[in-house]
């Protein structure tokens, strides 16, 4: 029974690994950017949600109303300036750039905030949670949390396969000239394809915080980014349902590994991501389904 | 947009660089309206890049590019495709990872009103409809090369840009496609098109006009035209009366 628990505990676990993926996937997916600030983003989003919170005295649980839409705006904007202008100098740039915002977003942080840690507190709802049997116990967060990724990684598979912006969306990642030829603004698609990808993330920082304290260096020191990049790379590049099994897998075979030692619980989890770019390094899932 | 009774498309003294290499030396054409205009010449002559300057892929160092009376040099692609200037790219250039259906709605994303809808390029190609949920990806060449005209169709294009669509393909679905021209010049569409195939460009169009590196060496229409001074031309095989200096 405690394996039977361990992996819903895993899978629970991985659903917020793959919200975490989600944007990481899509920004890689249509503008081919790797984005090394995206888990000091979700921490931004995080402490965003802390400010939020303080000045509205709105409950936490809602504090994604006004965090998200401000993530996405910021993203927008993000991609028109900063990224847009780093795409056009090469890959490396946009490597080097991003890592500078991480880097920026890390200080600004401890600045403003301290390095104390925070939380987003919920009340009880952090330690309510569901009996099956005498052995498996679910916690109401998890499972929210577990259904919000689910929600937004399918809603979005959904939005990209059978939208018009979500084709258009498409053409771009597959031929950004091409699509120029159609009549589009690449940059304009791009832009709300990374505004998507920063809403994405301010949900996975709220739902961290809520998860579990957090302090400016969180985005780097607690392998977020790390989690997030092999759950894109387990389910395969570009694609997000690949990225909601991969985050779920990796979730499930990081909760076994601590089954067996709780220091292998993060050991366990390489080893699959090493395992899969050994046998089958497209990912489980292929690229850029349509259908 | 008003049509002033002047030629649909000028260009004027237009160069281009690759880098420090003048790819197009003062080159300059008038196409009029429902015409079909030809560009012919050797690899490296630079017929790709003068296609690529009219849409705005590739900007100009100079001269003017005036689609119908107005100078759009300065404006973006995809600001020209609102203007009606549509080109079908060098290498079919679909969206692999796109039904044709998904790559003719992208075509029509921001299409201006006009007479070509997604149904009407599913007439001119009668086999498409029944092809329509496959990806482009797995479509042979000449069914690419067909979507890819279509998907510029739907846009309704004033002036259709055509580069290269024989190439790859099989003579018998280059002559297919070249059938279609009727029908497009038909619904008012002009026609400027790049083509290697001298013979093919002779057939078909109402104007033939050569390149040889960037410089034109040759133009006129294709019965007044000689073999032995199209291949003098073609090859730069001696100085051509005519070409500018």
């Amino acid at each position: 029974m405690t394996w039977v628990n361990s992996i819903i505990q895993g899978i629970l676990l991985g659903g917020l690994y793959a919200l975490f993926a989600c944007g990481l996937s899509l920004l890689f997916g249509v503008m081919k950017v790797i984005n090394l600030a995206h888990g000091d983003l979700a921490i931004l989003a995080g402490y965003l949600a802390v400010g939020v919170i303080a000045v509205t005295h709105i409950p936490t649980v809602w504090s994604f109303i006004i965090v998200v839409p401000l993530f996405a705006v910021l993203g927008y904007l993000g991609q028109r300036t900063l990224i847009q202008a780093s795409l056009s100098r090469g890959v490396l740039t946009t490597l080097l750039v991003t890592f500078g915002l991480s880097v920026v977003i890390e200080n600004a942080l401890q600045q403003f905030f301290s390095a104390n840690s925070h939380t987003l507190g919920i009340g009880s709802l952090i330690s309510d949670s569901l009996h099956i049997g005498s052995q498996i116990t679910i916690a109401y967060l998890d499972l929210v949390i577990f259904l919000v990724a689910v929600v937004v990684l399918l809603g979005l598979q959904y939005f990209l396969s059978s939208s018009r912006q979500g084709r258009l969306i498409r053409a771009v990642a597959d031929d950004r000239e091409a699509a120029q030829l159609a009549g589009a603004d690449y940059r304009h698609i791009f832009g709300i394809a990374a505004a998507i990808a920063f809403a994405t993330v301010a949900l996975a920082g709220i739902a961290y915080g809520m998860y579990t304290s957090f302090n400016p260096a969180s985005g780097t020191t607690a392998l977020l980014l790390l989690f997030a990049f092999e759950a894109v790379v387990i389910g395969g590049l570009g694609s997000l349902w690949g990225t909601l099994v991969g985050g779920i897998l990796l979730g499930v075979v990081q909760q076994l590994g601590a089954q067996v030692s709780s220091d292998d619980q993060v050991l366990a989890g390489q080893l699959l991501f090493l395992l899969i770019l050994l046998i089958r390094p497209q990912g489980i899932t292929t690229s850029r389904r349509t259908a | 947009m008003t049509t002033g009774g002047g030629p649909l498309l000028e260009v004027r003294g237009l160069t281009v660089h690759h880098g420090q290499l003048r790819a197009l030396d003062e080159v300059s054409l008038t196409v009029g309206a429902g015409e079909v205009y030809a560009m012919i010449g050797a690899n490296g002559a630079g017929k790709t890049t003068l296609l690529r300057a009219i849409s705005g892929l590739k900007a100009s160092t100079s001269g003017a590019i005036l689609f119908d009376g107005t100078d759009v040099r300065a404006l973006r692609t995809e600001r020209r495709v609102a203007a009606g200037i549509v080109m079908v790219p060098e290498g079919r250039r679909l969206f692999p990872s796109l039904t044709v259906e998904e790559n003719l709605q992208v075509g029509a994303a921001y299409a201006r009103p006009g007479a070509w809808n997604i149904d009407r390029v599913y007439e001119l190609f009668s086999w498409m409809p029944e092809r329509r949920k496959q990806l482009a990806a797995q479509l042979s060449g000449g069914e690419q090369q067909a979507v890819a005209i279509g998907r510029a169709l739907v846009a309704n294009p004033r002036l259709l840009l055509l580069d290269e669509v024989s190439l790859g393909l099989a003579p018998v679905i280059v002559r297919r496609i070249y059938d279609t021209l009727p029908d497009l010049l038909a619904s008012g569409v002009t026609v400027l098109l790049v083509e290697q195939d001298v013979s093919q460009a002779l057939r078909v169009a109402s104007h033939v006009h050569c390149l040889l590196e960037g410089r034109t060496t040759l133009q006129g229409e294709p019965a007044q035209l000689t073999a032995a001074g199209i291949e003098d031309a073609y090859f730069g095989l001696n100085a051509t009366p005519g070409a500018p200096a």
